[in-house]
């Protein structure tokens, strides 16, 4: 009953064997030892598996991994770059928006969604995107401010990147 | 000179976090790893006939299915915490075994365990196995559990009775209440709390065949903890032959400093696999069931009063639900934590307070983020704020009437914080509460809130401003103290730190505290840092793993900055006696005359010739030239016994709106003042207040763990437990006071928990407030929008 | 968790789909956000599960008689981007962004929300009171549904055995319309506990189109016949809302829970009612 997927992960094409049942986070964790993926609930709540799935933001607990196939996927794993942390991640970092790290990864995920769409969000909108994303340890205050400060990194270096094309 | 101690800096353990690097359990995979998953009980209450696991055992991949009685040589888990005191006894029996045996007593207790190749053989698995149940009556109100007629748990617990704990003067209390110039009474239910750590709990096991060792990775709070009652109690396997390891732990909030069962259960189950290591995850349903719940009081307050507001008594009843069985220390949160903490910040003269422990068909409870210390902030903050409806009396105004003064410090309360019978004693060391009030109230614009309040119901809402003067006490110790108390806790409270300075010049620095997001990782190389003068890049620190670090009874209770961080400090004052030893050595100099400062040793008058401390380290390393009777190696550990507690304090105001027509709570908006002593990394010590606070306010606004009669777990998974989220919180305001603790030379308290102790009377106050115009003086937590609407609409007749 | 093992197909056609799906034991699979979290829980059990999220031709928006043909496979978040929905049916905007959170409207699709038909589903309020029909095909043939005849009960729906939903189809809104949705949800799931979705046109001579769809409050999404009855005519002044609202869980029998008991559903609905009319009504031109 095992079946190959085809995936895009990170940039690289993979492919791993499952059983039709296999989410998609059991896929990226158990088959392609992606492990910064998380697990948090069984009820689709938390959202701490969240991925990009074709550039969008999915919770891949409910996603089968057969559901996935032929599908680019970005984890937390391949947002950086060279050794350069994307700036969601360096905002993170510099605003204390993770404690115990369980959720980080997933916050990061829908974060990038969101900024894809919209570079410039308000503190209301970046707390309605979180809204599938559970923290219990920072209150979310330092999540919202992390996600602020790298959309204005972001909107700058790309306004700065334009500049230099032009 | 870099400045480590009070600086914002950035976490030195985020990178792993950041980029999904870290390992948490589930992310440990061992050669040959087998699958371990849990059959739970159905039925709250019930006696098990049998067992038939023969069609588990043939189905694919399954490996071994286990019953209870495969676990015997394992006694029942420890209960290292019996609450002793005036009629305390039998408390500490009716612990868990590995699997439940004869019976069951809550919906979630194990019974059978699969072993399989993969986890989704091992839950295949559990489908097939048949128990045969006997059904029993159940009972899950703790109050509902004493009367007569109630089911009974435990046959040596008459009523559902675990002990009935007392504190305070009751006489003197008597009186007081008998002289009362006004009297307010008060039945409070602090709910049951589901902790919901992000990460659930989960083991790997490995027993080695070869030396008789074992290993065990736990998402855990207290590693070393683990191993000696692992050891001691569990398993009887000497101490050295096991090793655990917490490695990084997604969040704790006090649900991961037990004892489980699966601890034992795991190793078991490879040495029975012949050594195949084991995992074992708990799914987040089944943690609703298996791992320990927080608070669940019931309280009947009273509280008298003169009528210009002076309090004069405090009496307090509680039922403290601890559910089916006991937990590793739930009897001592109820009792200690609570009851002797019951006088807060004010001025009570007399105390009494009266716990019983009861045994319900739940979940067991243990403590969860404040443990104790919540429950009686609680009870105390919504007295002041009853006793000021009362009496016409501004709930600011009748706080700072009844604050202790700046100079009652040292102070010993009238709840029992002081006497131990072997001279050791509590005392409150510090506090100045009115500032922290004047400012948090400056910042809320009380004296402005009628107008605001006003503003509101032309929108159909009720505006209201809620209190919180909250007296927290962390760091809990000393060791003779918690020892001797009468309390019976089966473990001292100092911690330990270990520095070694490596030839090749990184100082590693191993302590006992087990960091699970608070950033021992950072504050701990702080400390150590601003101690050495060295940048803080070059200390590099290391927890959680039996093997290599020194013993420490871990993280909780706020305890790891003022216990823990000063172990750290003390270990690197003595690695620099032992550096100026060497230095005058090689300088030839007196070491009285070898300064030392901003990571460097010179003979005072030339600090020209100085040495670095990764050059004396290097020299003392190598030990070619040392004075006589110095040892080699730069290696030092302290341990550290606080001489008291800490007691951080502050005011949090939270302002609300009601919806008239639906009942729905806004929180709009929260100021928090506190006063946590010196902060050594105030990007941290934020972080805790905020999450601190945002947990306190799902207590008071969405938790809430519900059974049905039959005990049922009726808010069984996420979809039915409110957990807050982002579009529920304001941008929290904070602001500080800062009262350096006397108690340690860093001058911290903890920060941990006051967030959460603060929050939750905060927010009901504010709601209470809101409502007041309708008669309302008190409803029970969480505040949902029905429960606001239903005593709206019994206000309004 | 971790559902029991089931079999897997990927549909290339829709006729392929209805062929897998006659089969006993086999179940449609979408997005995945109804079924999957039922199967991980063991609540639900499938032998097969027929994938046909790969059917392009059941997918997105398009402009159709003057109203809208939706795919059933059209995401909550294509519904967002969709500016014939945006500058159509605002009413389906502002209900969609409400709808779960942003992952779940990432990969939930309208289909199958409304095929799952949870009674707490806000899409079946909304589209009852856009009186959208369903189209339902099968190995038969197709047929239409009118959302009034499509919501049965909890979870049961007029969608027959091997039966597909490949469609919605919005009628016009009457012009000058005004539409709203009000809702209150559980805080812990995000399900509505009462949502009402009101469409109100008044014009000079009063209140002449009024449908309301209710989610949350019975065991199944319901359109509330007494309040359409009760305003229509009126001038939509505050006492005919309030009159009207009074009566929107008329026939219905309100459902308690640990979150909600009826008594307090059947007040909260009122009050939804009142405030989606009122608003609804302020937004007719």
């Amino acid at each position: 009953m095992r079946r190959s997927v085809a995936l895009t992960v990170n940039g690289q094409a993979r492919t791993v064997e499952v059983e039709p049942r296999t989410m998609l986070v059991q896929a990226l964790r158990d088959g392609l030892g992606l492990t910064g993926t998380h697990v948090g609930c069984d009820t689709s709540q938390c959202g701490a598996c969240t991925v990009l799935m074709d550039g969008m933001a999915v919770k891949s607990c409910t996603v089968l991994a057969v559901q996935a196939d032929g599908s680019a996927v970005t984890t937390i794993e391949g947002m950086a770059h060279d050794g350069e942390l994307h700036p969601l991640q360096d905002a993170f970092w510099e605003n204390h928006g993770l404690q115990c790290g369980f959720c980080t990864p997933g916050m990061i995920m829908t974060a990038a969604d969101l900024l894809a769409g919209n570079p410039d969000p308000t503190d209301t909108e970046i707390r309605h995107a979180l809204e599938g994303n559970f923290c219990r340890c920072t209150g979310y205050q330092n999540i919202v401010k992390s996600i602020r400060a790298a959309a204005e990194q972001m909107r700058a270096a790309s306004v700065g990147g334009g500049g230099q094309a032009s | 000179m870099t400045v480590t101690i009070g600086a914002p800096l950035r976490r030195k353990e985020d990178p792993r976090f950041l980029t999904g690097t870290a390992h948490y359990v589930d992310d440990i995979t061992l050669p040959g790893m087998a699958h371990a998953a849990v059959l739970r009980s159905p039925y709250a209450h019930a006696n098990i006939r049998s067992i038939d696991t023969s069609r588990a055992v043939a189905m694919p991949g399954v490996l071994g299915v286990f019953t209870g009685t495969d676990f015997m040589e394992y006694n029942p888990l420890p209960m290292a915490w019996p609450a002793g005191g005036s009629a305390g006894l039998q408390n500490n029996v009716n612990t868990p075994r590995i699997l439940a045996t004869d019976s069951v007593k809550w919906t979630g207790e194990g019974v059978a365990a699969v072993v399989a190749e993969t986890r989704e053989q091992a839950f295949d698995a559990l489908e097939a196995i048949h128990v045969e149940w006997e059904p029993l009556p159940a009972v899950v109100d703790a109050e509902q559990a004493t009367q007569p007629g109630a089911p009974q748990l435990h046959e040596n617990a008459p009523n559902n009775v675990v002990f009935t704990w007392t504190v305070g003067d009751r006489d003197g209390t008597d009186r007081a209440f008998a002289e009362a110039e006004v009297i307010v009474r008060q039945r409070l239910v602090n709910q049951r709390l589901i902790p919901n750590p992000m990460e659930v709990r989960g083991d790997v096991g490995r027993y080695d065949p070869a030396s008789g060792e074992y290993t065990i990775w736990m998402s855990s709070q207290t590693p070393h903890i683990q191993r000696l009652l692992l050891a001691a109690f569990v398993m009887g396997v000497p101490e050295h032959k096991i090793r655990v390891i917490a490695p990084d732990v997604g969040g704790g909030f006090g649900a991961k400093i037990y004892c489980y069962a699966d601890y034992a259960m795991v190793l078991g189950l490879s040495k029975k696999l012949a050594g195949r290591p084991v995992k074992w995850v708990e799914t987040r349903r089944e943690s609703y069931g298996s791992t320990t719940h927080g608070r669940d009081h019931i309280t009947y307050l009273e509280v008298a009063a003169k009528r210009d507001g002076e309090v004069t008594g405090l009496r307090v009843k509680t039922y403290a639900n601890l559910g089916g069985r006991l937990s590793t220390i739930g009897p001592g949160i109820p009792t200690t934590l609570y009851g002797r903490l019951l006088a807060g910040p004010y001025r009570f003269p007399n105390v009494w307070c009266e716990v019983v422990g009861v045994y319900t068909n739940t979940t067991f409870v243990d403590a969860y983020r404040g443990a104790g210390r919540p429950e009686a902030t609680y009870v105390l903050e919504r007295a002041m704020d009853l006793l000021a409806d009362e009496l016409g009396i501004d709930p600011a105004e009748i706080r700072r009437r009844n604050f202790l003064p700046p100079d009652a410090f040292p102070y010993r309360n009238p709840s029992g914080l002081g006497r131990a019978p072997n001279g050791a004693e509590i005392l409150i060391d510090s506090g100045n509460y009115e500032p922290a009030l004047d400012k948090a109230l400056a910042i809320a614009g009380y004296e402005r809130l009628d107008e605001a309040k006003a503003e509101a119901r032309g929108r159909d809402k009720y505006l209201g401003a809620g209190l919180s003067t909250y007296l927290e006490v962390c760091g809990v110790a000393p060791s003779k103290w918690i020892g001797a108390v009468g309390e019976g806790w089966g473990a001292a409270m100092w911690e330990s730190a270990n520095i070694r300075v490596h030839l090749t010049g990184k100082i590693v620095l191993t302590i006992g505290t087990s960091s699970h997001g608070q950033g021992h990782e950072t504050t701990m190389a702080q400390i150590v840092a601003g101690e050495l003068g060295v940048p803080v890049e070059d200390v590099i620190v290391q927890h959680s793993d039996t093997q290599g670090t020194p013993f420490g009874y871990g993280t909780y209770g706020s305890r790891s900055a003022a216990v823990g961080g000063t172990a750290a400090q003390l270990a690197a004052g003595k690695v620099k006696e032992k550096a100026k030893r060497l230095a005058a050595h090689l300088l030839e100099a007196s070491p009285d005359d070898i300064v030392y400062e901003s990571g460097k040793l010179y003979v005072r008058g030339s600090p020209d010739r100085a040495k670095t401390i990764q050059e004396i380290a290097f020299a003392i390393d190598l030990g070619f030239d040392l004075p006589a009777g110095m040892e080699p190696y730069l290696d030092e550990t302290a341990y550290y016994d606080a001489p008291n507690c800490t007691f951080p304090f502050g005011t949090h105001v939270a302002i609300v709106e009601v919806d008239e027509g639906t009942g729905a709570v806004d929180l709009v908006r929260y100021i928090a003042v506190d006063d946590v002593g010196n902060r050594i990394n105030p990007l941290i010590v934020e972080g805790q207040i905020h999450g601190g606070i945002a947990q306190g306010v799902g207590q008071a606004l969405w938790e809430g763990a519900v059974y049905g009669e039959n005990g049922a777990l009726l808010s069984g998974s996420m979809l039915d437990y409110a957990l807050p989220r982002a579009s529920w919180l304001p941008d929290l305001e904070l602001d500080q006071t800062v009262t350096p603790s006397p108690t340690n030379p860093l001058g911290v308290k903890g920060v941990g928990e006051t967030g959460t102790i603060a929050s939750t009377p905060a927010v009901v106050n504010a709601v209470v407030d809101a409502l007041s115009p309708l008669g309302i003086r008190h409803i029970d937590m969480p505040l949902t929008p029905a429960r606001v609407w239903a005593a709206m609409q019994q206000a309004k007749g | 968790m971790i559902p029991a093992a089931f079999d897997y197909a990927k549909a290339s056609s829709v006729d392929e789909a209805l062929d897998l799906l006659a089969a006993d034991g086999s179940r449609a699979l979408a997005g995945g956000h109804s079924i999957l979290p039922l199967l991980k829980l063991r609540l639900a059990h499938a032998d097969r599960l027929v994938d046909i999220g790969g059917l392009a031709e059941l997918k997105g928006v398009a402009a159709h008689d003057g109203g809208l043909r939706i795919g059933a496979l059209t995401t909550y978040r294509e519904l967002l981007d969709s500016a014939l929905v945006s500058q159509g049916y605002p009413l389906l905007a502002e209900a969609t962004d409400r709808i779960a959170d942003l992952q779940v409207r990432n990969r939930g699709t309208v289909g199958g929300g409304v095929a799952h038909a949870d009674p707490a589903s806000d899409m079946a309020g909304i589209l009852l009171a856009l009186d959208a029909a369903f189209v339902l095909r099968s190995r038969g043939g197709t047929r239409t549904v009118a959302s009034r005849d499509f919501f049965r009960g909890a979870f049961t729906t007029a969608l027959a055995p091997g039966e597909l939903l490949t469609e919605i189809v919005l009628p016009p809104l009457p012009a000058g319309a005004g539409t709203a949705y009000a809702v209150q949800e559980q805080a812990a799931s995000g399900y509505p506990i009462a949502g009402v979705a009101a469409v109100v046109r008044r014009s000079a001579g009063g209140c002449d189109h009024v449908a309301v769809g209710v989610n949350g409050v019975a065991d199944a999404a319901y359109r509330a016949a007494a309040t359409e009855a009760t305003l229509r005519g009126t001038a939509g002044d505050a006492a005919a809302i309030a009159a009207a609202a009074a009566r929107v869980a008329e026939g219905v029998r309100v459902q308690g829970d640990i979150h909600a008991p009826a008594e307090y559903r059947a007040h909260l609905v009122s009050v939804m009612a009142g405030r989606a009319l009122e608003r609804a009504i302020a937004r007719s031109a």
